[in-house]
């Protein structure tokens, strides 16, 4: 006994083995586990209280005639797509200018980051307050200024709530966005520029030109990354508006814990939370297939 | 085509100096060498040229017209640099046209320049690959095509063969050089290797800390050296500079060493009597004999087959030697260094000024 022992602890593949334990340990547990409950759970009708048995599709055929979620569908994509292009837009932009030789760069690149250090849910509270109907300093500066007459209704119209949350959500997400390309225009190398400068380049064209085409692969991370956490955003609606105002703001993340936790039907909360996966995978694959890889990566012999 | 005037240029970069005062001419179709140990300040100089580089003073004038205000794009030059600095994500075909394509040439006229500079570079096959897919000789030669096809007035080469291996980089130099009496295009070329710079120069210009040492061709810098530091960077081995006191008073002028050595003056050489001077002796023009020479103790032998090289010990200091012959010597054995009078020079200890008459 004791010499198979030995004779297994001196085998590749059994210590392999037996080093992958804990990694594998910890993923099943807290990672498998969970999804796929979650993901079973959906195709249950299990409430609180109550665990469920098989019923099938049936959750998605009712969840797909039902009005509200087919709205909070319609809110997660616009918030992701307006979002995200925003969040680009403005994070590239950012990370042009930091990359700059600018006074006290450092500084300002920490104050970048700040609002992404800051916990959503604290920030949320801070955006709350902002866009409060009665004292929002942004209508107080505008009644102020003399732009506006009356107190914006901020969260209080479904299209202002919406467009309100999407301004929320770019404040904190842009950081990443800017630092992330930052780290990118970094790594091109200064003699690109150089030499686009004397092959007759002006500014805008040695960005269009080579700029952009060299950041496109981790454009795509970056992107990617953004798309998902804004999909499956969560805190920063529950704390602001918690879906309303008559689900205008309700996305999928929110209205999945709204079914399952307040209202009991966790089948039903776990069927829009699966739902949303085809969606985020979908995102992945366009990244991953669309972008990332372009062919003058693909390197040949290394010489 | 042009040529390129330096007229008291400098550059500080911040409150140090990088070049203190520069003054050269370059003629039209020259190819001129800027060589030098790193940190002289000869790449600050080729990028002022190019325009990367603010001048702080002087002039650059480019085919009689000063650029100092003048754009890069619009001084009418090509600059090959030392990382080629190939757009990764074009092929080759799309690196070579990009310029042309900026400067916004009709389609059948790209087309034509980007054929011609390959045939010449010998490229026409790979005009689809991109940069990763290709050898370091062939991304140099994609790095030339790309300045070949503008047909500038002036070629700038910032050390571009110091990132290939030693056999290719022989090779690239010729087709440079070849490339040049071709075209006969103004080039001005930088490089830190003094054999890049004889093998390939119409016209030598040797910096050390931001200055000018000496201008002139290969052969000239070889064969009068204006200082010390000159003749130890041209020529390889290096020159060696045995230090001595110039007797010049007696019948036969000569420098004595220490220990009582004495050799004669070089034949062009003037020495003021009792002065601290250099003896220099390049390895390839000292040879084993008797008579008036530095007795030495053989250290090292290093036959290649073609030629020897002997490391022998005078007075404590390490001397080279290269010889046509195979050796018969071996280490330790003593023996006595002839130099050639002829090519022999001297140098003022001091000032490491030449000394000719």
């Amino acid at each position: 006994m004791a010499a198979l022992i030995s004779r297994l602890q001196d085998n590749r593949n059994v210590l392999g083995l037996v080093f992958l334990v804990p990694a594998a340990l910890l993923l099943l547990v807290f990672l498998t586990y969970p999804l796929g409950l979650g993901t079973w759970l959906g195709f249950t009708d299990a409430k609180i209280g109550r665990p469920g048995v098989w019923i099938g599709l049936e959750n998605f055929e009712y969840l797909w005639g039902d009005s509200v979620t087919r709205l909070a569908l319609f809110n997660t994509i616009f918030y992701t797509s307006v979002a995200s292009v925003i969040k680009f837009a403005l994070g590239l932009w950012l990370a042009v200018l930091l990359n700059k030789n600018l006074p006290f760069k450092a500084t300002l690149r920490a104050i970048v980051l700040l609002p992404f250090i800051v916990p959503t849910a604290l920030s949320a509270l801070a955006f709350w307050w902002i866009y409060d109907a009665q004292f929002s300093v942004i209508s107080w500066a505008l009644t102020r200024m003399g732009l506006i007459h009356q107190y914006i209704d901020f969260l209080g119209d479904p299209w202002n709530a919406r467009f309100s949350t999407i301004a929320a959500n770019v404040w904190r997400g842009v950081p990443f966005v800017a630092i992330t390309l930052l780290a990118g225009l970094q790594t091109i190398s200064p003699s690109y520029y150089e030499a686009a400068s004397l092959d007759g380049a002006s500014p805008w064209q040695q960005f269009r030109y080579v700029t952009l085409p060299l950041l496109t692969p981790i454009i795509a991370i970056v992107m990617t990354f953004s798309v998902l956490f804004t999909f499956t955003d969560f805190q920063l609606i529950y704390v602001l508006t918690r879906g309303g105002p008559l689900n205008a703001t309700h996305l999928m993340a929110t209205l999945s814990f709204q079914r399952a936790i307040p209202g009991g039907s966790l089948g039903e909360g776990a069927a829009i939370a699966t739902a949303m996966v085809p969606f985020l995978l979908a995102a992945i694959l366009v990244a991953y297939f669309g972008l990332q890889r372009r062919a003058w990566q693909q390197g040949g012999k290394d010489a | 085509m042009a040529g390129v005037t330096i007229t008291a240029v400098r550059k500080w970069f911040g409150s140090t100096q990088v070049i203190r005062g520069v003054d050269i001419e370059i003629a039209d179709g020259e190819f001129c060498v800027l060589v030098g140990p790193s940190g002289c300040g000869k790449s600050t100089l080729l990028r002022m040229i190019a325009g990367l580089e603010q001048i702080t003073e002087g002039e650059i004038a480019i085919g009689g017209k000063v650029v100092n205000r003048v754009l890069p794009k619009e001084r009418d030059i090509a600059m090959v640099f030392q990382n080629y600095a190939l757009y990764p994500h074009m092929t080759v075909r799309d690196n070579m046209s990009f310029a042309l394509k900026l400067a916004k040439l009709g389609r059948d006229d790209i087309e034509k320049r980007v054929a011609r500079a390959a045939e010449i570079l010998a490229l026409s096959s790979y005009l689809d690959r991109y940069p990763r897919q290709l050898s370091g000789g062939q991304r140099q030669r994609v790095a030339m095509g790309r300045a070949i096809v503008r047909d500038p007035q002036v070629f700038l080469f910032d050390e571009p063969l110091s990132n290939l291996d030693a056999k290719l980089r022989v090779q690239m130099r010729t087709e440079i050089k070849e490339l040049h009496q071709r075209l006969r295009t103004t080039s001005i070329y930088v490089t830190h290797d003094q054999i890049e710079a004889m093998t390939m120069a119409d016209r030598i210009v040797v910096m050390r800390d931001g200055i000018v040492e000496q201008i002139g061709d290969p052969l000239e810098l070889y064969d009068t050296p204006v200082n010390t530091f000159v003749a130890g960077f041209i020529g390889s081995p290096a020159m060696n500079l045995v230090p001595g006191i110039a007797r010049t008073g007696g019948a036969s002028p000569g420098v004595e060493f220490e220990g009582g050595a004495r050799l004669p003056l070089p034949r062009t050489a003037r020495a003021v009597d009792g002065g601290r001077v250099l003896y220099g002796m390049r390895p390839e023009h000292c040879m084993l004999g008797s008579g008036a020479s530095l007795p030495a103790e053989v250290v090292v032998v290093e036959p290649t087959g073609a030629d020897t090289q002997l490391f022998c010990r005078f007075n404590g200091q390490e001397l080279s030697l290269l010889i046509r012959d195979r050796a018969t010597c071996r280490p330790g054995d003593r023996v006595a260094l002839v130099p050639d009078l002829d090519r022999a020079h001297l140098f003022d200890a001091a000032s490491g000024a030449r000394l000719a008459a």
